[in-house]
């Protein structure tokens, strides 16, 4: 066990340490950074703010790590929230009750993710256009709903969860966090997580050695959606309202992000869901910490581009091949050589 | 029949039928009125298309078209308003600014080894940034060079105006064309989509392509961009957000394959102008509501997704049979 441990820690390592840096950053810019209080029984501060306003990336890169394993890709989670959104604040508003409306917006969300994971598993589709469809038809679907305009409500019950508290967190935290326990537990402690690594590095083999392949993308895609109807709930809930036109509006391409800078590759096979959850923490904390220090917010898209980059260079295959011929030891070297005359 | 005509029969033949059913609802539609505004209004779109178009033919993807229109369109405003420099002059700087920007992302995609998709991401952030960063309020043009430019249209028969910005767009689909079938450059675009170890074996110079396809695409861009400013006359950096996706759809409805090697630039002009109809019937309808479009948009793209995916399953058998 203590040898699992550390080989996460060694794996989580340079995401650790950025998100370190990154805190250490906005406590040198803003001194009061890790202040946290006891208010109305529940804690506030900076700090609990990251974990609060990075709730709906981190839920998207729960289930956007697991479709990327798989090799594939969701860009409609953005869409998906807008319509889970408005499916709750329509259900809410025409007097249903609030685990109905739930309830059905979970469905909701569950039947787009059945429509990804149909074109992808079945059809054969590509998944970044398979899932365009429905980014693109989304917002659409979700202005349908409400009719064109901004739904707001009133139902304490349905704001609660953007902005209630329980056990002193505020209860966005509480959803992400159990949502990822659940998850993590359902795919480390099965077999799960490792046959999704298999579709991942090659669905073809994965499949002639008796993966359910279909099945498996399918679950991938519904559950991805899921995790976007529980994060539209949340938006909707923050605003008490539904905004169809900007609710998750380029949340994708942040939940990409979240995966991508945790460490995981877009190629697919291996991922770590709690690399993807820190990532996302640390996408929140430069955007805290850039609305903090008093920077103009402009700079704030820049400097996500310029981590990108840094991370997408340390993390190119390219290099890595560099890295390993540098590193590679006198004797094995040789050996190789003899194998790989290139 | 070679099934490689049968993505863009199809688009044509799909336009051609959807612009009847239009015209015997509405027989204005027919007017040139009504065709010069779809050019004119489409204008941009068609030109940031072009670009995807090679793109998505070499397999790859473009992100960054929207960001990188904004950028120009913000660069433009702030140049004529803060300093006397002819908009010829800004075009020019602007242009090379872009190309060279798309350019650098195709060195990072092919030097790097690194997905498109994450690389043209971190573009699409960066331009948008670089645009926030010179101005986040909506800047009015208003050099009198940019009403001269605007004030030139050739009137069609029937009194519809083919405007500069529509007329630009023309030119730009044929030079597409010649350059994706007539040119060494647009043979190793295919050769590039079929597969890079093929084309790299076939002696195609990977690494040149890789990168004038992007610098083209980034070329594009800012011409779509300066077009977008002529249309506006303003330069505002929120502009154009999700035009990529736009012109992705119109690339895919005009018949070109996703996963690379196939297409046609004729088959996107032909996409682009079946949105543009979709949006003219609303306007003409009146009582239907804007965000129809997007639904049947993306019902468009999954139809053609679907019809592409079926023709690749019959080529398939043919093979098998043959």
């Amino acid at each position: 066990m203590s040898s699992s441990l550390k080989a996460l820690a060694i794996r989580l390592a340079p995401q650790l340490i950025a998100l370190v840096v990154i805190l250490s950053l906005n406590f040198i810019m803003f001194p009061q950074f890790f202040n946290i209080v006891v208010q109305n029984d529940r804690l506030y501060g900076s700090l609990i703010d990251v974990l609060n306003r990075g709730a709906p990336v981190a839920l998207l890169a729960i289930g956007m790590t697991l479709v990327i394993a798989t090799k594939g890709i969701d860009l409609s989670v953005g869409a998906v929230i807008a319509i889970c959104g408005a499916v709750a604040a329509s259900s809410i508003v025409s007097g249903n009750s609030l685990a109905y409306t739930l309830v059905v917006t979970l469905a909701v969300g569950l039947l787009c993710g059945v429509w990804n994971g149909f074109l992808v598993a079945i059809l054969n589709i590509q998944p970044i256009i398979a899932t365009l469809v429905l980014m693109v038809a989304g917002r659409g679907i979700a202005q349908l709903i409400t009719e064109g305009v901004i739904m707001t409500f009133n139902d304490p019950g349905l704001i609660f969860f953007g902005s209630g508290s329980f056990a002193y967190l505020p209860m966005p935290v509480v959803i992400w966090l159990l949502v990822g326990a659940i998850v993590i537990l359902l795919v480390r402690r099965t077999a799960l997580g490792m046959l999704v690594e298999a579709v991942g590095i090659n669905r073809r083999a994965s499949t002639l050695s008796g993966v359910r392949t279909p099945v498996l993308l399918m679950a991938v895609y519904m559950l991805s959606a899921l995790c976007a109807a529980i994060a539209g709930i949340i938006v909707a809930a923050d605003i008490k309202g539904a905004d169809a036109n900007n609710a998750g509006l380029w949340l994708e391409l942040d939940a990409i992000l979240a995966v991508v800078v945790g460490g995981n590759s877009l190629l697919g096979g291996r991922f770590s869901i709690l690399g993807s959850l820190i990532g996302a923490m640390i996408i929140q904390a430069v955007n805290t910490g850039i609305l903090l220090s008093g920077f103009p917010p402009e700079f704030n898209l820049i400097i996500k581009a310029i981590i990108i980059l840094v991370i997408l260079i340390i993390q190119s295959p390219a290099l890595q091949s560099a890295a390993a011929f540098f590193s590679r030891k006198p004797a094995e070297s040789a050996g190789m050589r003899v194998e790989q005359p290139k | 029949m070679n099934s490689r005509y049968l993505p863009l029969l199809a688009t044509i033949v799909i336009f051609i039928l959807s612009y009847a059913a239009c015209a015997a609802q509405y027989p204005n539609m027919l007017s040139t009125r009504v065709a010069g505004n779809l050019l004119t209004d489409n204008a941009f779109l068609g030109i940031a298309a072009v670009g995807m178009t090679f793109v998505i033919i070499s397999g790859g993807i473009d992100l960054s078209i929207g960001s990188v229109i904004a950028f120009t369109g913000v660069f433009l405003a702030v140049i004529l308003r803060n300093t006397a420099i002819h908009p010829l002059v800004a075009f020019a700087m602007v242009l090379v600014i872009t190309t060279a920007f798309g350019g650098l992302m195709g060195a990072v995609i092919h030097y790097l080894k690194m997905p498109p998709f994450i690389v043209t991401l971190a573009g699409m952030f960066l331009a948008r940034g670089m645009s926030y960063v010179l101005s986040i309020d909506s800047i009015p043009i208003e050099h009198e060079y940019y009403s001269t430019l605007t004030g030139i249209y050739y009137r069609l028969p029937g009194g519809g105006r083919l405007t500069l910005i529509g007329g630009i767009m023309l030119i730009v689909f044929a030079a597409g064309i010649f350059l994706a079938h007539r040119t060494r450059f647009g043979t190793n675009v295919y050769a590039l989509g079929g597969g890079v170890q093929t084309a790299e074996l076939m002696g195609v110079p990977v690494a040149k392509t890789t990168i004038q396809i992007y610098a083209l695409s980034g070329f594009l861009a800012g011409l779509s961009g300066i077009v977008f400013s002529l249309y506006t006359s303003a330069g505002y950096s929120l502009a154009a957000v999700g035009v990529e996706l736009d012109a992705i759809a119109a690339v895919v409805i005009g018949g070109t394959l996703l996963t690379g090697g196939a297409g046609f630039v004729a088959g996107t002009f032909i996409g682009l102008l079946i949105q543009g109809l979709i949006q003219t019937y609303i306007t003409f309808d009146g009582t239907l509501s804007s965000w129809w479009t997007k639904i049947l948009i993306g019902l468009l793209l999954f139809a053609f997704i679907l019809m592409q995916k079926a023709i690749l399953f019959l080529s398939s058998l043919n093979k098998r049979y043959a």
